[in-house]
């Protein structure tokens, strides 16, 4: 038995259910949420530092042993990825104790923020592809739920258009398991990794790689099948925004991450080679989408796209520096986008909007809440001495060595057109007097002391951020631990079944 | 009995994709639902299939005898169905509220949060 494994999943569930006990009491559902996503982060951190230790952590379910049996595994990314949706979490879940309406705690806020959590969580940890299906589906119910609670007209039509595609996703994924079970006749990842070294038919295996590819392309909201994305995220409020920018595609990223580095690696030629170009244009086409945009959430929607291109880079490279860019780049973007979205929300709690137009002159009254937008608004650019500078320039850097230089030279320029946009929200949002027609502006000189309560999160997280890049040592060695795992996967076949491949 | 069972998962898949190209909201769920059959129905199909051989073990055996029909794929199918069956359930609802906020069973009226 290992505990630390399976805790990450359970303690979400847990935390869900005794949410829906207390239905009644809202002040009950709001100190869950605080402890329960607090014991999230422990156990997670408690996960991490097991697997750096001991390599692959390995649960299997009703002891049954590993092929035919359900089997939680955790190694460095997956790991890794548990602590950030910890971070997340307890991120999320103080910040919408202040900005959360009554009406969608009454209807279910806190015990749907659980399962959510709970869902990505699982889908970090499954050793199972089949099983990795079904957390993906517990993660999109709950996510689908949040993202409707209100009932806006604006709501809707996001929804429509996010329920719909990731429904097909799911079942392009259904579809691509069902092949893959056909052809190799087990579902445990390890397994299929082992078995389709001997499968003769290498036409049929590049063709579920590329089914798979599709499926996490559209939840990781990659070119050309983003389009869901900046059409939905900017429609809920701001804290489950947060927590769909911060979580939801890094679950497609992730996934690609585990099925392409572990099971697709036979005709690395071709899969990766349009993992590659789909990383390029989803660069380009991200920023060059935020660029047009005068809405702050919109803009940074258009920009998880552009910044997901560099994670699948690191993937699409296929080398041991270009995996630790990408796995370094999931670690800095998670944390500097959700902050991004709190910091929006922060503006829209003084001046009752999100468009450009209407805000202004928050540095003039706020100065401490620009310096907390600069930091990760510099880091998402790229500037030094902040994360997002070393995360960039790791994968750069592998794209050089791989000779790749068109898609290098694009992940440059999108560098510096990120800079554009988060200068264009700076100019317009902090720089500019306030707008005559805006009539919240005397909230900029009122006293609100639940702020303290959403500056406390950005704080938390813009830390992070500063110790990432201030002392990026130890995080980059253990990128590094996790994608030298990654690129060997005899070491996660062998955890799992004890064979050598 | 399989390639009559692929003609109708390769109609069901063509059916399915070919109603959620339509603008109707309606029409859009019935693409889904279509769709998502037509997935469990592959899921079912290229896992083989095996007629008559339930598999039982015979008492005081370990195992069962022979061929014997793969009861994993069936148990999966099961989860898929139940996820689907959710999931429709809550698209049903949705639509519903949709309709009842935007007055229009048009998917292009839906187009503001577009950009």
């Amino acid at each position: 038995m290992r505990p630390e494994v399976a805790l990450p999943i359970l303690i979400p569930l847990l935390a869900g259910s005794f949410s829906l006990v207390v239905w009644r009491s809202v002040v009950l559902q709001r100190w869950i949420a605080v402890l329960g996503t607090g014991a999230l982060l422990y156990v997670s951190v408690w996960l991490l530092m097991t697997t750096h230790r001991e390599g692959h952590v390995v649960m299997e379910m009703g002891n049954w042993p590993a092929p035919f049996g359900i089997v939680f595994v955790a190694d460095l990314l997956g790991a890794i990825m548990v602590v950030l949706t910890g971070i997340m979490g307890f991120a999320v879940a103080l910040y919408s104790l202040a900005t959360t309406g009554k009406g969608h705690e009454k209807f279910g806020y806190f015990p749907l923020m659980h399962l959510l959590l709970a869902g990505v969580a699982g889908a970090f940890l499954t050793g199972d592809i089949f099983n990795m299906f079904v957390w993906f589906e517990v993660m999109l119910i709950a996510s689908f739920a949040l993202l409707i609670l209100g009932g806006e007209r604006a709501q809707m039509e996001g929804a429509i258009k996010y329920v719909t595609l990731n429904l097909i996703s799911s079942m392009i994924f259904l579809t691509a398991i069902g092949l893959l079970y056909g052809l190799v006749g087990t579902l445990n990842m390890a397994d299929i990794a082992y078995k389709l070294q001997e499968v003769e038919e290498p036409g049929l295996v590049t063709v579920i790689g590329m089914l798979f590819m599709i499926s996490f392309g559209v939840k990781a909201g990659a070119f050309p099948l983003f389009f869901w994305l900046p059409a939905s995220y900017h429609t809920p409020p701001v804290a489950v925004s947060a927590l769909f920018a911060g979580l939801l595609t890094k679950v497609g990223v992730y996934a690609l991450f585990r099925v392409f580095t572990l099971i697709f690696n036979q005709d690395v030629e071709f899969t990766h080679n349009i993992l590659l170009w789909g990383a390029a244009l989803t660069m380009l086409t991200g920023v060059l989408g935020a660029a047009a945009q005068f809405e702050f959430r919109r803009i940074l929607s258009f920009h998880i796209i552009s910044q997901i291109g560099y994670m699948i880079m690191g993937v699409a490279l296929y080398t041991p520096l270009a995996i630790v860019g990408g796995v370094f780049y999931i670690m800095h973007h998670i944390i500097v986008k959700t902050n991004l979205f709190l910091v929006a929300g922060v503006a829209y709690r003084l001046l009752g909007s999100y468009e450009l137009k209407d805000l202004g002159g928050l540095y003039r009254k706020r100065p401490f809440l620009g310096v907390l937008f600069l930091i990760p608004a510099l880091s998402l650019a790229g500037l030094p001495p902040l994360s997002g500078f070393f995360a960039k320039f790791v994968i750069i850097r592998a794209g050089l060595e791989a000779e790749e230089w068109v898609v290098t030279g694009i992940a440059l320029l999108v560098g510096l057109l990120t800079l554009y946009s988060m200068i264009k929200i700076w100019a317009e949002a902090f720089w500019k007097a306030v707008p005559e027609h805006n009539q919240n502006a005397h909230r900029l000189e009122s006293q609100d002391t639940q702020l303290w309560l959403m500056y406390t999160p950005i704080i938390g997280l813009a830390l992070c951020t500063l110790f990432i890049g201030l002392y990026g040592q130890p995080i980059y060695e253990l990128a590094a631990a996790s994608a030298e795992q990654l690129i060997d996967p005899s070491q996660y076949i062998e955890a799992v079944l004890g064979v050598q491949p | 009995m399989e390639p009559l069972l692929a003609i109708v998962v390769g109609a069901s898949y063509a059916a399915g994709l070919y109603m959620m190209l339509r603008r109707s909201l309606v029409k859009l769920v019935i693409g889904i639902i279509l769709f998502s059959n037509a997935a469990n129905l592959l899921f079912f199909t290229s896992a083989g299939l095996t007629r008559g051989a339930p598999p039982l073990v015979p008492e005081g055996m370990l195992g069962p005898e022979g061929a014997v029909a793969d009861p994993l794929p069936q148990a999966l199918v099961l989860t898929a169905i139940v996820i689907a069956f959710g999931v429709l359930a809550f698209a049903v609802v949705l639509i519903h509220r949709a309709y009842e906020v935007v007055k229009a069973d048009d998917l292009d009226q839906m187009k503001d949060t577009d950009t």
